[in-house]
Order: C-alpha cells, then sequence, then structure tokens
C-alpha cells in the first residue's frame, strides 16, 4: 500500500496562514495518528491529503507521485468522518456499495462485497436500514464499512469516535485497532484524544499551533517529550509543571523553586551541567511520585494535600507546592487525608527539564 | 376538584378570544358564500330575497362548457408554470450555491420581481408585449425577425413567462435553503467516493432535497390557482377565453354576470379543488412524520 509524504505544504485562508511548511512521511501500512487540540491544524492536513481543501503551497505526494492537483476520488482513498457522513435516504447496503456502484461494477461483485465488509464489522443483519433507524455505534460501523468496501490504499479516519459515548468509544477502539492489523493499509487517524493516539498508532504526530511538534512511537513521545508543550499533551492525568532554577551546590546540581529542592542526578543533571540558561521548567508526571515518608528530602516534593479524586484503583490527590499546582497518582489503598503535608519521592528517571524561555526539553 | 377543572379550562379560556375572532372573521364570509351558493342570487337583492336553488348552480356549471373551458385554462396554466418554475428555479439554486465574489448581491438581484406588486408586474409586461411600441416585438424588428402577437395568439404562454418571471425566486429562494442545510460531509463522502458533480446532484441532492420540493411545489401550485391580478391587468381574460383563468370568471360572472349564486358556487369548486391539495400537502407532511417518528421507535427498541 502506498507511501506518502508531505513536502512543505502550506495552508492558508485569506491572509492568514493555519499551516506552516508541515513535512511528513508515511511509510507502507503504517498507522499514524495526528494529534492535538483543536485548531492545531490536524483537520486541515487529513483534508488536504483528501482533496477536500486545496493546497496553498507545497505538495503532497502518494508513492512519489504529485496529487495536489487531482480530486478526491482520482487519488485510492477512503475516509471516515467525525459525523458519519452516510447518504440518509440510503439504506446500509446502498450506502456501503455507493462508490462500487459509481464504478460501475458488476452485481455479484457488489453483492459479494457488501456481504464481506458487513460480515467484518457485524452489519449482516441491518443492510435493509436506512441511518435514521441505527444508534450512533452502528452508523459508525457503516461508514467504515463503506470505506472499507472501496479498497483503497489510504485509509483517512476524522476524529471518528469523538461523537461516541465514551463506553462505546473503548470498544469501538478496540475493534478499530484489530481492523487496522487485519487490512493492510496506510491508515492516517486525526483526533485530540491522545488516549485514542497512544492505543491505535504506530506513530503519532503531535501537532500545535499549525507546525508540527514532535513524532514518534507512542513512548518515545511518552517517555522523551522534545518540548513543554508535547510532555503537557501527552498522558492523563497531564504531568506536573514547576518554575524553578537551577544551582550547582559542592558539584552537584539542584534544581529549586517555590516550595521545592531538588537535586538531579544521572543522565538529567549532565544535561542540566550543560545548559547554559539558569531559568528551567520541572515536568514530573502524576505517576512519577511515590508517597513515602521515609523519603530523602532532596530526592523528594513536599506537598499539602487538598483534594482527592477518587477514580477506582487509582486515587489522583490535587496538591499545592508553593503556590502551584501539582497531581499525584496514588494507589487508592493509600492512608491520605485532606490537610495533610505529605512527603513524596521522585522518580529520577521521570524527571523532564524544559528551558523556561523557549520551552524545549534539555 | 373544581381547581383542577378551572384548571383544564384555562387553556381553552385563553383561546376563547382568537377562536371567536375566527368565526367571525373567516368562517362567516365562508357559510355566508357557501349558502349563497344554493341561491339564484342577483346583487340588487339581500340574500334572504333570494330563490333557494339547491344545486342548480353547481349542476349548471357542471354541464358549463364556458366554465369547463375556465377550468382547463387554469389546470394549463398551473400545470405549465408550476413545472418550468420548479425545474429553473431547483436548476438556479444548484448553480449558485457556492461561494464566489458577489454571490449575495445576485441571490438578492433574483429575489427582485418576487417583491414588486402583481399589478405593477401586470402593467410592466403588457408593456414590453405591446404589439408595436413593446420592447420584444421592437427587438425582434431590430434583428429583422417577424413580430409576434404576444397578447393575442400567443396569450397563454404569455402570461404563462410573466407568472415564471415573478415566481421562480420563489422556488429558487427555498431550493436554496434546502442545500445550504444539507449535510456536508455527505456530499464531500460522495466526492471521495467517485461521484462527478452531476452523480452528486442525482444521487444525493435531489433525494435529500425532495421533501422541500414537495412542499414547495404544492405551495405554488395552490397559488398558480388562484392567480388574478397579472392577467387581469395584461389580457383581462382575453383574447376570447384563452387566458381566463377561474378567478377570473369567478370575478366576472359576479361583476358582469351579476350572477351571485354561481359565482359563489364556482367559488366552491375552486375551494374544494384547493382543499384537495392542501390535505395531500398536509397527508404528505403526516406520512413523514409517521415514517420518522418509526424510525425512531425502532431505534429506541434496540438501545
Amino acid at each position: 500500500m502506498p507511501t506518502i509524504r508531505l513536502d512543505n505544504l502550506v495552508k492558508r485562508y485569506g491572509n492568514v496562514e493555519v499551516l506552516h511548511g508541515i513535512e511528513l512521511e508515511m511509510a507502507e501500512n503504517e498507522f499514524t495518528v495526528l494529534v492535538g487540540p483543536s485548531g492545531c491544524g490536524k483537520s486541515t492536513t487529513l483534508r488536504m491529503i483528501a482533496g477536500l481543501e486545496d493546497v496553498s503551497d507545497g505538495e503532497i505526494y502518494v508513492d512519489d507521485r504529485p496529487v495536489s492537483h487531482l480530486e478526491p476520488k482520482e487519488r485510492d482513498l477512503a475516509m471516515v468522518f467525525q459525523d458519519y457522513a452516510l447518504y440518509p435516504h440510503m439504506n446500509v447496503a446502498q450506502n456501503i456499495s455507493f462508490a462500487l456502484r459509481l464504478a460501475r461494477r458488476p452485481k455479484s461483485e457488489i453483492n459479494a462485497k457488501v456481504k464481506e465488509v458487513a460480515e467484518m464489522v457485524g452489519l449482516t443483519d441491518f443492510l435493509g436500514r436506512k441511518p435514521g433507524a441505527l444508534s450512533g455505534g452502528q452508523r459508525q460501523r457503516v461508514a467504515m464499512a463503506r470505506a472499507l468496501a472501496k479498497d483503497s490504499g489510504i485509509f483517512l479516519f476524522d476524529e471518528p469516535l469523538s461523537n461516541l459515548d465514551a463506553k462505546l468509544r473503548g470498544q469501538m477502539r478496540a475493534e478499530l485497532a484489530l481492523m487496522s492489523q487485519r487490512v493492510q493499509k496506510n491508515m492516517i487517524y486525526v483526533t485530540h484524544d491522545q488516549i485514542e493516539a497512544m492505543t491505535l498508532a504506530d506513530r503519532i504526530v503531535v501537532m500545535h499551533g499549525g507546525y508540527i511538534q514532535q513524532q514518534g512511537t507512542p513512548e518515545e513521545l511518552f517517555k522523551r517529550p522534545v518540548n513543554k508543550f508535547v510532555a503537557g499533551f501527552m498522558g492523563m492525568p497531564p504531568m506536573n509543571f514547576l518554575d524553578g532554577t537551577l544551582e550547582e551546590r559542592a558539584g552537584d546540581i539542584w534544581v529549586a523553586g517555590d516550595g521545592f529542592d531538588l537535586k538531579l542526578s544521572g543522565n538529567i543533571a549532565t544535561k542540566a551541567k550543560a545548559h547554559s540558561s539558569r531559568e528551567v521548567t520541572l515536568g514530573i508526571r502524576p505517576s512519577d511520585l511515590n508517597y513515602a515518608d521515609d523519603a530523602d528530602p532532596s530526592q523528594a516534593l513536599t506537598l499539602d494535600v487538598q483534594v482527592s479524586e477518587y477514580v477506582g484503583a487509582q486515587s489522583v490527590l490535587l496538591c499545592k507546592c508553593g503556590s502551584a499546582q501539582v497531581m499525584v497518582e496514588v494507589n487508592s489503598e493509600t492512608p491520605v487525608a485532606l490537610g495533610q503535608t505529605l512527603t513524596f519521592a521522585v522518580n529520577q528517571r521521570g524527571v523532564h527539564l524544559f528551558d523556561r524561555a523557549t520551552e524545549i526539553a534539555l | 376538584m373544581r381547581t383542577a377543572m378551572a384548571n383544564r379550562l384555562t387553556p381553552y379560556m385563553f383561546m376563547a378570544p382568537a377562536a371567536i375572532i375566527m368565526a367571525i372573521a373567516l368562517m362567516y364570509p365562508l357559510g355566508y358564500m357557501v349558502w349563497g351558493s344554493f341561491r339564484d342570487w342577483n346583487p340588487s337583492q339581500t340574500i334572504g330575497e333570494a330563490e333557494f336553488v339547491g344545486l342548480k348552480n353547481y349542476i349548471f356549471l357542471w354541464n358549463d362548457p364556458n366554465f369547463h373551458e375556465s377550468l382547463g385554462v387554469t389546470l394549463r396554466f398551473a400545470f405549465f408554470v408550476v413545472t418550468i418554475e420548479m425545474v429553473i428555479g431547483v436548476g438556479l439554486a444548484l448553480l449558485l450555491d457556492r461561494e464566489i465574489r458577489g454571490i449575495s448581491l445576485l441571490r438578492t438581484m433574483f429575489i427582485l420581481p418576487m417583491m414588486i406588486a402583481p399589478v405593477v408586474v401586470g402593467l410592466m409586461w403588457r408593456y414590453m408585449y405591446h404589439p408595436t411600441v413593446g420592447t420584444f416585438n421592437r427587438f425582434l424588428d431590430s434583428i429583422g425577425l417577424p413580430r409576434v402577437d404576444w397578447l393575442g395568439d400567443h396569450a397563454l404562454t404569455s402570461v404563462i413567462i410573466a407568472d415564471i418571471w415573478q415566481w421562480t425566486p420563489f422556488i429558487f429562494i427555498l431550493s436554496l435553503a434546502a442545500l445550504q442545510s444539507l449535510p456536508r460531509s455527505a456530499l464531500e463522502a460522495a466526492r471521495i467516493d467517485g461521484a462527478t458533480a452531476w452523480q452528486q446532484i442525482i444521487h444525493i441532492k435531489l433525494p435529500l432535497m425532495m421533501p422541500v420540493l414537495i412542499v414547495t411545489a404544492l405551495l405554488r401550485l395552490i397559488d398558480a390557482f388562484k392567480v388574478l391580478e397579472v392577467i387581469l391587468v395584461m389580457t383581462e381574460g382575453g383574447p376570447g377565453l384563452s387566458t381566463e383563468i377561474l378567478a377570473l370568471r369567478i370575478s366576472r360572472t359576479a361583476t358582469e354576470f351579476r350572477e351571485l349564486g354561481v359565482a359563489a358556487a364556482m367559488s366552491n369548486y375552486l375551494l374544494i379543488l384547493l382543499l384537495l391539495l392542501t390535505v395531500g400537502m398536509f397527508a404528505f407532511n403526516r406520512w413523514q412524520e409517521a415514517r420518522a417518528a418509526r424510525l425512531n421507535a425502532l431505534v429506541e427498541e434496540e438501545s
């Protein structure tokens, strides 16, 4: 299935530039997820690949063939829309077979294909229904089946799960993951939900403000975010950020700020020593703080627990560190009373430092 | 107990004034007309003095070739104007449903004819159709073609053209509104599925617009049966009976022939025709709502 390459892709609406030269390569059979907050340009990028938006500058290559001047139908792609975009006046079978009927394929082939994809997504009993008589999850399946029936090399998804309720979304996410393993296609998936991105992607592309911030495997993005935006966007609950100053004391490097004083060690200490600026932001994920009364004070944060959010096996504690808020993920069994001041050991491998001016990781 | 009763009656008490005014302003004249249609009634008589003749006026009309002619003209007029207006109106809407510079000005201009008073429209077209000094014949002269006897030999065609000019915008704006409320993403999906612009119209746009188009056509049809002023000003029904639509014949029967009973009976025939159309329209709406309700019930049953 084809490779896709975006070469310096630019989109302007009038004088406003919303995409500033996107460079991206998507290998064969790769599940790429474009993720970012709303307005970051991810949907625009997808719609430009689909041919639904004009390209202002740059070029899109599919297997090294420029396609930006082609109509959507000439680009060998299928797309699943956020609102499903079913044809309300056609029944499920007609919806699924629309592209094939337009292409004037033989009837027997169309019937076989409809049967095949309907079985794949579990719609066999609903082929005679109109979309109006289907539930949200079923409509989503019809949209998926319609895309599958086309047998295109490229599969585009524009926030396909965001109109479903939470439980159904989880279920459909799992089905999507299963489907992407079965059908070997080049899939590009747009979402604002970082959990969808983490669970589905071979590769995540984080976008913000019309720029690509970082791309890589889910693990790379989670463990080694290149800047403060990516660090804060990936992971739930989000990473804690504390402004601080780097200080050298007796050969060791410390980061100190309002309500904390932390000795750095290992890899991050080396990076901090080499860094030119002293003004930094300390980033620690809620899961990298562990409740430990006897922790070494130079390796720990002392926090005032204010609110405890019980979410089952885990609880999220909202705490104060000086004037800043810090979230901590703890086992629900941990005996915590509100208003207590507790010590949490910091996992040194989970310490991130960002230059405060540029917000780039050290 | 008493309060419960009073509570139940309250809405009807609030509605009563409106209901009484409706009865006086609408039902009384209507009843007067129906009552009058059973009488041999001259304008110089009060309705009480007129002789009761039963269904005589209706039977007379049923066999009256002039009434048949007039009904035929009305039906032909209505059929042609509605068909042609629908084709042009929907066509224009499909063409202008896009973002190009100055489109809003263009849309406003298209709607202008609808805003002009019918009498003015009639006068305007009468002068344009004038055999010697009219715009059309002067134009034909200037390019060396023979003149056309617009309001003579081709009178019905000419009034049909004038009506199309005036009322196509009505269908145009309703179709445009219907088009713009279509789900954008379904049209985008159709583009990705490989539909050409023409196939999008045939397979997606027109089927989805159909409910609006049917109601629009019925509204226009009802209106076309009642048209009077434009034709009155342009041809006064002539030449002969060639453009004498029903509304005009009713008016002439009452004023020139002084046959109020016959005119009332004719009005009732027209009313019955329009009622059938209106009932048809309501039935269509009800059928659609019932279908939607059935679908919803089906979905809820499953979930």
